[in-house]
């Protein structure tokens, strides 16, 4: 077997979604080999090179590949894909525009956000909000595959000492180009890797009041995540949105604050190690999944909270 | 310009769904269906760019057996123009699906194909990207804002660290998130004029579409619940746990 894993990347540093993935890639077993798609990008190769399993670097460093365009890029993976027998993404929003359209020019299916590995075509993956879990088997001879990150450890950033080749085609479709980006920029860890993070929801009331959560993540070295409906009333950013169609966090401390625990919500959170709710409706069903509830206004309990970590 | 959308048939997304007895599936025996969410969003944005005077006509896609009628009827209601419904007896796998869905992109020649990015029952985010890839267009994935500026359209999509914008060479195909738009609700005279629209029943054969297994659904279970915990009295005690109890601060 061998696999060929896509590298999620900003040209700088290898994302901490792709050593997920790469502990996916493990379990499967085979030579591994990363590709490297980007501009400028040539230290994430070398990092790339570095970590634990890597055998291979496949290093496309070119302005066509710059912002991550998907036409550009599944052309490049499908020119690279012959002998593989697996192809791999960690499953943020890079992998999931671009993994299908590989699928589909390689007449394929694609398993999505494989949570578990049962053997080289045999994967788990959660189905209707997590509310069961599929196994499923692939049929095709060409494995296209994306990873939930926060269902697999991260694989050792040192360990292997990889060759790095590089592609030196340019793959431009010319149908799509990139305009403009709207980075949200925090000093907070990044939500797909904290280790604790507290989420507010429409019980916040505004967005202002979201600062009431940054003093209690301030004391916990937390990153801020949100329920859909803060994010839709604009309280903050769409990249906070938690969910099963905002992002799937596993962190060892997850504190719901005016959230009530709809099962979209719980979709992207109930793997977490400890749940803490503070909501004033006690019947919210949050409370059915949190290990500590607190049935409080949160507008007392946040600054009392704040003061007493 | 015309705008084809596609749209599903799912479980509504207040019901909690169970597993079947013996694990081969889910039960969706007597279960409230409805269209999928993110396909709502996609119609109604088809209907904005006709309202807008950008799209000439609105036509909508289904696959899927004869109870799919219901969500194009309701997309008609909503203001499509008129209804393709591709039968089989199954609702097929997404590669399946795009390759329906392509040849009716090859017949009606739409200059935007607008999609959901998931549907909420296998969440799996593949059959935009799919068929963007079988028909060679650009793809607008995630999308919170769509603008049609003559042969282009400019795609806002929601990514992982914040909003991208893209430029699309047009015909192109889009996928919604949840911000796109809010979907109306169809009127009771709506709702009666759209049994009166077109609604076409084709077969993957008479699209020459021959379906293919890729996966095989081999068990489904219900996932490990989580034990509902305790609910402490004050802030003091909720600190005391987390310090000395579950130690995670
Ligand atoms: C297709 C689809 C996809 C979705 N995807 C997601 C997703 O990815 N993520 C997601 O989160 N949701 C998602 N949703 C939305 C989901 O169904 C819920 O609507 C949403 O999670 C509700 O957010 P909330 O809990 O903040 O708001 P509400 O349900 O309104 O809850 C607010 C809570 O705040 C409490 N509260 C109010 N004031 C106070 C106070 N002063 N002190 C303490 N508590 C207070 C209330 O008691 C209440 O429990 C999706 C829905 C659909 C249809």
């Amino acid at each position: 077997m061998s696999i060929l894993l896509i590298a999620e990347h900003d040209n700088q540093t290898l994302n901490p979604g792709t050593l997920n993935a790469l502990t996916a890639a493990q379990q499967i077993g085979g030579d591994i080999t990363v590709l490297v798609a980007g501009s400028g990008c040539a230290a994430v190769a070398d990092d790339a090179a570095k970590a634990a399993g890597v055998s291979n670097v496949l290093l496309a460093d070119n302005p066509v590949y710059d912002k991550a365009l998907a036409e550009n890029l599944a052309a490049l993976v499908v020119e690279q894909a012959a002998g593989f027998s697996h192809i791999l993404a960690p499953a943020g929003t890079t992998g999931k525009d671009l993994m299908p359209r590989v699928a589909a020019l390689l007449d394929v299916g694609q398993i999505s956000e494989i949570t578990a590995v049962e053997s080289a075509d045999t994967f788990k993956r959660p189905i209707y909000a997590g509310n069961a879990i599929a196994t499923v088997q692939s049929l095709d001879e060409v494995k296209v595959i994306t990873v939930r990150a926060s269902a697999f450890d991260a694989a050792a950033t040192e360990g292997s000492s990889a060759i790095v080749n590089a592609i030196t085609t340019a793959c431009d479709a010319g149908t799509s180009a990139f305009v403009s980006e709207e980075m949200a920029k925090s000093d907070r860890p990044d939500l797909a890797s904290a280790r604790v993070i507290i989420s507010g929801g429409r019980g916040m009331g505004t967005g202002e009041n979201f600062a009431l959560l940054d003093s209690v993540a301030d004391k916990l070295g937390a990153a801020i995540g949100a329920s859909r409906a803060a994010v839709d009333a604009g309280f903050v950013s769409n990249d906070l949105q938690v969910g099963q169609t905002g992002k799937i966090v596993a962190p060892e401390l997850y504190i719901a604050v005016g959230i009530s625990g709809a099962i979209q919500h719980l979709a992207g959170m109930k793997e977490s190690k400890v749940i803490v709710a503070i909501n004033k409706d006690e019947e919210a069903p949050i409370f059915q999944i949190a290990d500590y509830g607190l049935v409080a206004d949160l507008f007392q309990a946040l600054p009392e909270l704040a003061e007493k970590l | 310009m015309k705008v084809l959308v596609s749209v599903k048939r799912v479980i509504d997304y207040n019901v909690k769904v169970r597993v079947k007895a013996d694990n081969t599936d889910v039960d969706l025996a007597n279960v409230k269906m409805a269209l999928n969410p993110f396909c709502e969003i996609a119609v109604e944005e088809a209907i904005r760019l006709k309202e807008a005077g950008i799209a000439s006509e609105v036509v909508v896609a289904s696959i899927g057996p004869k109870a799919v009628q219901e969500q194009l009827r309701t997309a008609l209601a909503l203001g499509a123009d008129r209804a393709i419904q591709i039968e089989c007896d199954d609702l097929p796998e997404p590669l399946n699906v795009a390759k329906l869905l392509a040849r009716v992109v090859e017949a009606e020649q739409p200059g935007l194909t607008i999609l959901g990015k998931q549907s909420i029952d296998v969440d799996n985010n593949q059959t935009g990207q799919m068929l963007a890839a079988l028909t060679g267009r650009p793809q607008g994935t995630f999308a919170s804002e769509v603008k049609v500026e003559g042969e282009k359209a400019m795609v806002t999509r929601e990514v992982d660290c914040g909003l991208k914008t893209v430029e699309l060479v047009l015909p192109a195909i889009v996928t919604t998130d949840l911000r796109l738009n809010e979907p109306r609700y169809a009127k009771l005279p709506d709702i009666m004029k759209a049994k009166r629209k077109p609604l076409e029943v084709k077969t993957p054969a008479d699209l020459s579409v021959e379906l293919k297994q890729h996966s095989r659904l081999l068990k489904v279970e219900t996932p490990a619940s989580r034990q509902a915990g305790i609910k402490v009295d004050s802030v003091d005690a909720l600190v005391d746990k987390l310090k000395n109890e579950a130690k995670v601060i």
